[in-house]
């Protein structure tokens, strides 16, 4: 994955004095989400950055058919997701008895008592956000990709996602999943079932798909399409 | 440096839309609710987050995370027992990382973002950088701490083989994910705005 760092960052405080009056228009400006740093940002070449030049954050960075790609990676993710889901996981044997078990087994094993919340904490954490977030970004950017117009309520399916983007923690889960092996290393025997190997697959092609989102250049489109 | 606030200006914390004064409660573009109608609130939000984290963590490491039965014998054991309970199996490597993630990183997350708002509330303004760059690792690693939450789940589902061994959670998983919970609101209430701020841009 090849990308120019090239920095593409203007201030609006070089050419002019910054007074209200001589501003060009707030449509041409960008304010960093971060730190309130004020940008005319010329329109950045795909795929290069542009960084904010105060506190660095990564202010837009388009990439060449980034929507339809992170549409058909949503998607993937969501087949991998439901065949992670329903598959055997872990299968482990001791003293003869041998117990497989899904992500669903996972979640439920909480589901009676006290630990009902966090049963649905679990389920919530691993399987819903993530699953709600490929659903949502797939509603929003695949008119995007064809070029139609957004669907309803884009916008707020679109600031939801993002909400939810430090919720979903499937790659946590997957060194949860390491350490619990070598935990039971000595009481039992161990073998990983084709469901998680799904899901490591579903963590490496969210990191893929994370790398294509710009919410800047998505956040523009929503708006342009939708006048 | 030229703000969007310095300018007379509000930008969106989500999305960089620049709006006029007087700016709408919501951002056009996207909807995030823009700063500047209300008094600005986060820091007491954040306080608020970062206490309920800090109550619900003592149970946490008070109380068991596990229950094992092995061939009718239970022994408990609560979050340092089981890094220890890995040290003696000689997973190194794996003790270490149960370690960071479930004593280092909630400990000096709460360090971390109390240092964040006392620091902001003394108007401080020197090592902005330092401080910022603290805050964007607090937010990335800050969830990293839910690690021996989903290593209980899993155990619990898998080991169930009846007389042999079964393993349970404990009381002390739910108040663990309670408190790396309570602690990633408590960051995300923090504006990082505020550590940038500069002469009007102050809060309160």
């Amino acid at each position: 994955m090849s990308q120019s760092d090239q920095v593409h960052t203007s201030e609006t405080s070089r050419s002019a004095a910054p007074r209200p009056g001589h501003l060009p228009p707030v449509e041409d400006l960008v304010a960093c989400p971060t730190c309130d740093a004020l940008y005319q940002l010329p329109d950045v070449p795909k795929g290069s950055r542009a960084r904010c030049l105060r506190c660095h954050t990564v202010l837009t960075a388009p990439r060449d058919g980034a929507m339809t790609r992170i549409v058909m990676l949503a998607g993937t993710s969501v087949i991998l997701m439901l065949a992670a889901i329903f598959f055997p996981f872990l299968e482990l044997t001791a003293a003869g008895i041998t117990q497989r078990s899904s992500i669903m087994d996972v979640v439920l094993v909480f589901a009676d008592g006290p630990f009902v919340g966090l049963a649905i904490a679990v389920g919530a954490l691993i399987v819903i956000l993530p699953l709600a977030r490929f659903l949502a970004l797939i509603y929003v950017l695949a008119p995007m990709a064809f070029g139609w117009r957004p669907a309803r309520e884009a916008v707020p399916v679109f600031r939801l996602a993002e909400r939810m983007k430090p919720w979903s923690m499937a790659e946590i889960f997957i060194v949860g999943v390491a350490v619990a092996l070598i935990k039971v290393a000595g009481l039992a025997h161990l073998s990983l079932g084709p469901a998680f190997w799904a899901f490591v697959a579903l963590v490496l092609i969210t990191a893929v798909k994370d790398t294509f989102m710009c919410r800047l250049t998505i956040w523009k489109t929503l708006e342009q399409r939708s006048q | 440096m030229m703000t969007a606030r310095s300018a007379g200006l509000v930008g969106c914390p989500n999305c960089g839309r620049v709006h006029d004064v007087p700016a709408p409660g919501r951002c056009q573009r996207c909807g995030w609710r823009l700063p500047g109608h209300a008094p600005d609130r986060s820091l007491q939000r954040v306080w608020a987050w970062l206490f309920a984290g800090l109550v619900v963590y003592i149970p946490a490491n008070i109380y068991p995370m596990l229950r094992t039965n092995t061939f009718g014998r239970t022994t408990e054991s609560t979050i340092l027992e089981g890094v220890v309970d890995l040290l003696h199996h000689g997973s190194y490597g794996v003790a270490l990382v149960v370690f960071v993630a479930s004593i280092v990183i909630p400990i000096g997350k709460f360090f971390a973002i109390a240092y964040l708002a006392i620091s902001v509330e003394r108007r401080e303004m020197m090592q902005v950088h330092a401080r910022h760059r603290l805050f964007e690792v607090v937010e990335f690693i800050g969830r990293w701490s839910m690690i021996d939450v989903f290593v209980v789940a899993i155990l619990a589902a898998l080991v169930q083989l009846d007389f042999a061994a079964t393993i349970n959670p404990g009381i002390a998983a739910i108040s663990f994910a309670l408190s790396v919970a309570f602690t990633m609101l408590s960051a995300q209430s923090f504006d990082p705005k505020t550590i940038w701020l500069d002469g009007d841009m102050r809060p309160r």
